[in-house]
């Protein structure tokens, strides 16, 4: 816990709202780049998966909070709600972009939930953020509880590797990218779980 | 050769001939075949087929030999050697041999071929071939009574091709083709585009297209061509056998298992640019439908 302490001090000095800036830049940034040609040629294709990956990016970061912390002391802690809600942020762009830009058809789009299990996979991770998203406020936690709302956020336990799966079955061919992401959020669930049970045994 | 195929798309189709002629006179500076790419974009013909730009053509690629990426071919493929290359055709032929590409060159004429494109992932493009046909060079070395099938490979050189040290795919890349579906006047070796040589990330320095199926059939930088009896092994349906079939016929009523292949997108529409929909046989039912006669495309897909 050496430098932890040191880190944690000056971490109590830095706020929040960064983070919501910092975090949400890059959604324009990509829309401005595909409607000036800086993604290509198919910029529908290429704003969809940039949206995407930046979501999962910052939910990913959000699960590595707690471990670091239990790892390394470093506490991230007050900086998560933002890197959940940033992720969200992203994550609900890139569902509005295959809605309004992709496929442009709503019959087409519930054929796609229907049909396609990588479609319906996202949709369902999408879904089992949106709660999480509304009982973000302070309020809505006070509402609900401490219990209560704890027991309702491990629904992002499941809805982030959900999300890394849905990446992962839309690519061609043997692709490494979408595998380390997934393989990324598994490890930092199992450490979450061995934490947990070495914090019982103790 | 009897009932060759004639080609109806001119490069005068793309636009009406006044048009075209005016462009013409306004820019006799640029070349003539450039031009009509330019004047395609402004005025496409009923069919909607106005070529892609030769951007669009040479930076949104699928040639996994150079990464994955649509951008990494343009960014990649400068490193491959295609000077000198050869094609060693063999199998059930007459006169197998390595045959250098001019001397392929010389036994034929290249010709303009405005084809269609569509890609298994649902997008599409027009593009301006230069190429002969398949049949001329088959028939040049002689096709043996016992061949079925006509198979090609890719170069294989990973030094060249980064991609080729992933295990992406099984290398070097493979396709086939039926002996009828090669003979076919459709179906060409493509080695240039827009007039010009062929871009290293569009297949350099010949390739196949096959306008009438999937993309990823028109194999790129084709070092071999052997005629077989069996059906030969094709790397994507080695890879998924239930997603990517050996005919991939484009077909809008046989989804991939994992998104829909009724609809396409056109390259270059940009950020609004709408679905269409996908013709059968990438709108080339008339010449090849009779190819598959009594065939289930459902099940030989």
């Amino acid at each position: 816990m050496g430098v932890a302490g040191p880190i944690n001090a000056a971490l109590r000095r830095v706020p929040v709202w960064p983070v919501y800036v910092i975090g949400m830049a890059p959604a324009p940034w990509f829309f401005w780049l595909a409607a000036t040609g800086g993604l290509g040629v198919e910029p529908i294709a290429a704003l969809e998966q940039r949206l995407g990956l930046t979501g999962l990016q910052f939910l990913t970061a959000g699960l590595a909070v707690t471990p670091l912390r239990r790892l390394t002391g470093i506490s991230l802690i007050r900086y998560r709600r933002a890197l959940g809600l940033v992720g969200f942020f992203h994550i609900a762009l890139h569902l509005c972009v295959w809605l309004a830009l992709d496929l442009q058809s709503w019959p087409l789009v519930w054929a796609d939930i229907l049909k396609r299990p990588y479609i319906t996979i996202g949709m369902v991770a999408f879904l089992l953020l949106v709660p999480l998203a509304l009982t973000s406020t302070d309020r809505a936690l006070r509402r609900l509880g401490p219990v209560r709302w704890r027991r309702l956020h491990r629904l992002v336990y499941l809805a982030v590797p959900l999300g890394a799966i849905h990446f992962a079955m839309l690519v061609k061919g043997w692709q490494p990218e979408p595998l380390v992401y997934l393989g990324a959020i598994l490890a930092l669930l199992a450490l979450r779980i061995r934490l947990q049970r070495a914090r019982v045994a103790v | 050769m009897a009932g060759r195929w004639r080609n109806t798309l001119k490069w005068s189709d793309v636009t009406s001939e006044g048009a075209y002629l005016d462009r013409r006179q306004a820019m006799a500076a640029v070349g003539a075949l450039a031009l009509s790419g330019i004047a395609g974009r402004a005025r496409a013909n009923e069919d909607g087929l106005a070529p892609n730009t030769w951007d669009e053509i040479t930076r949104y690629n699928n040639f996994y030999e150079f990464g994955t990426g649509k951008e990494d071919p343009w960014h990649n493929a400068g490193r491959m050697t295609t000077d000198p290359w050869a094609v060693e055709i063999g199998g059930l032929v007459d006169r197998p041999g390595t045959y250098d590409l001019a001397d392929i060159l010389s036994g034929v004429s290249l010709e303009e071929r405005l084809y269609r494109l569509r890609c298994v992932e649902a997008w599409s493009m027009v593009v301006p071939w230069v190429g002969f046909e398949l049949a001329d060079l088959l028939n040049r070395v002689g096709v043996q009574p016992s061949a079925k099938y006509v198979a090609f490979q890719t170069l294989h050189r990973p030094e060249e091709m980064p991609g080729q040290r992933s295990p992406i795919l099984d290398w070097p890349y493979v396709e086939g083709l039926r002996l009828d579906e090669a003979m076919h006047p459709l179906t060409i070796l493509a080695t240039g585009l827009y007039g010009k040589d062929l871009p290293n990330q569009n297949g350099a320095p010949i390739r196949l297209v096959v306008p009438w199926k999937y993309g990823f059939k028109s194999i790129k930088s084709v070092v071999r061509i052997t005629l077989t009896a069996d059906q030969p092994l094709t790397s994507w349906n080695a890879y998924a056998p239930n997603e990517y079939g050996f005919y991939s016929n484009v077909n809008p009523d046989v989804d991939h298992p994992r998104w829909s292949q009724a609809t396409e997108r056109r390259i270059g529409g940009g950020l609004f640019s709408p679905r269409v929909p996908t013709q059968m046989f990438n709108g080339y039912a008339e010449e090849v439908a009779g190819l598959y006669a009594g065939m289930d495309l459902k099940k030989l897909f």
